[in-house]
């Protein structure tokens, strides 16, 4: 296995949060109840998503800097995992919501900005799929995917803060759209960041996955550059 | 290293093995897994999934590097 110190800090991290997670003693707040033990779990799928996403990104920003194919793969492969992670986000949020807001789908904003979100990057996907030349496809894809990240951004961090919203952070409350900042305490910040580097490592880990087959069969396409 | 990984992860269920001995030398058998609302029922299953799920990155990964031993 390369270059696996990480891999194991992944491990270890996401070890501790799936029993720390479940242990600790956490604050009772409204009618979350022990619920509020899914931000170990929920709210790191999108801290991972916007790093998974942003690395994307900046490969895209190389490729057309110095367009070898390589960065094109990289970028495909990160931007892949942060929409799985997304995806996951999604439908844990939707659960979740359903027992505390009272239904799955209630047009948060910040529900539908990230499903708008979504949608773009699954449009990125197509994108790529619907140019047959390589050259080409990378070009127009790491444009689209600087052009996707860039609506991404505000949908998520800029319009949860301007409208009034079921999430922590809305128009009028404390916090940021992650999570409120006082209802966090100590020991939950304890075992919420390690989730977070725990969950973005193992989407790291399975984008280097995807990127190293990619790597092995287009080889030939990487050797002729 | 490959090695260090496996001793690792085959230390993780001794761990375990080890407090439900612990649990049974007071007396009280299983008592740990049962405290709590059985919340540690909880926590083994969630642990084992995601051990799983490591070990089977895992194997993918050292089969991408045969692979890549081969081909590159």
């Amino acid at each position: 296995m390369r270059k696996s110190w990480w891999k194991i800090l992944a491990a270890v991290l996401l070890l501790y949060t799936f029993t720390a997670g479940f242990l600790i003693k956490v604050p009772h707040i409204g009618n979350l109840k022990e619920t509020i033990r899914n931000l170990f779990f929920h709210v790191p799928m999108w801290f991972g998503q916007i790093v998974l996403l942003t690395i994307s990104l900046i490969y895209s920003i190389w490729y057309l800097r110095n367009p070898n194919l390589k960065y094109d793969i990289y970028a495909e492969a990160f931007a892949k995992t942060g929409i799985l992670m997304g995806i996951l986000g999604l439908i844990t949020g939707a659960i979740w919501a359903t027992y505390t807001w009272g239904e799955p789908w209630s047009n948060d904003p910040k529900q539908i900005g990230v499903a708008i979100a979504l949608l773009i990057y699954f449009a990125y996907l197509v994108l790529r799929n619907a140019v047959p030349d390589i050259d080409k496809r990378a070009k127009v894809s790491a444009v689209y995917n600087i052009f996707a990240y860039f609506i991404y951004l505000p949908l998520i961090m800029i319009l949860p803060r301007l409208v009034e919203s079921l999430h922590p952070g809305g128009k009028g409350v404390q916090g940021n759209p992650g999570l409120n900042g006082a209802d966090l305490d100590a020991t939950m910040r304890l075992v919420f960041w390690p989730a977070v580097i725990g969950w973005t490592l193992l989407g790291t880990w399975i984008s280097t996955l995807n990127i190293r087959i990619n790597l092995i069969r287009d080889k030939n396409l990487l050797n002729a550059e | 290293m490959r090695n260090k990984i496996y001793c690792c992860l085959l230390m993780l269920p001794a761990l375990l093995v080890s407090t439900a001995i612990f649990a049974q030398d007071n007396g009280a058998p299983e008592s740990v897994m049962r405290s709590n609302g059985k919340i540690y029922v909880v926590v083994a299953i969630c642990v084992t999934i995601l051990a799983g799920l490591f070990l089977y990155v895992v194997s993918i990964d050292r089969k991408i590097g045969k692979i890549e031993k081969d081909n590159l």
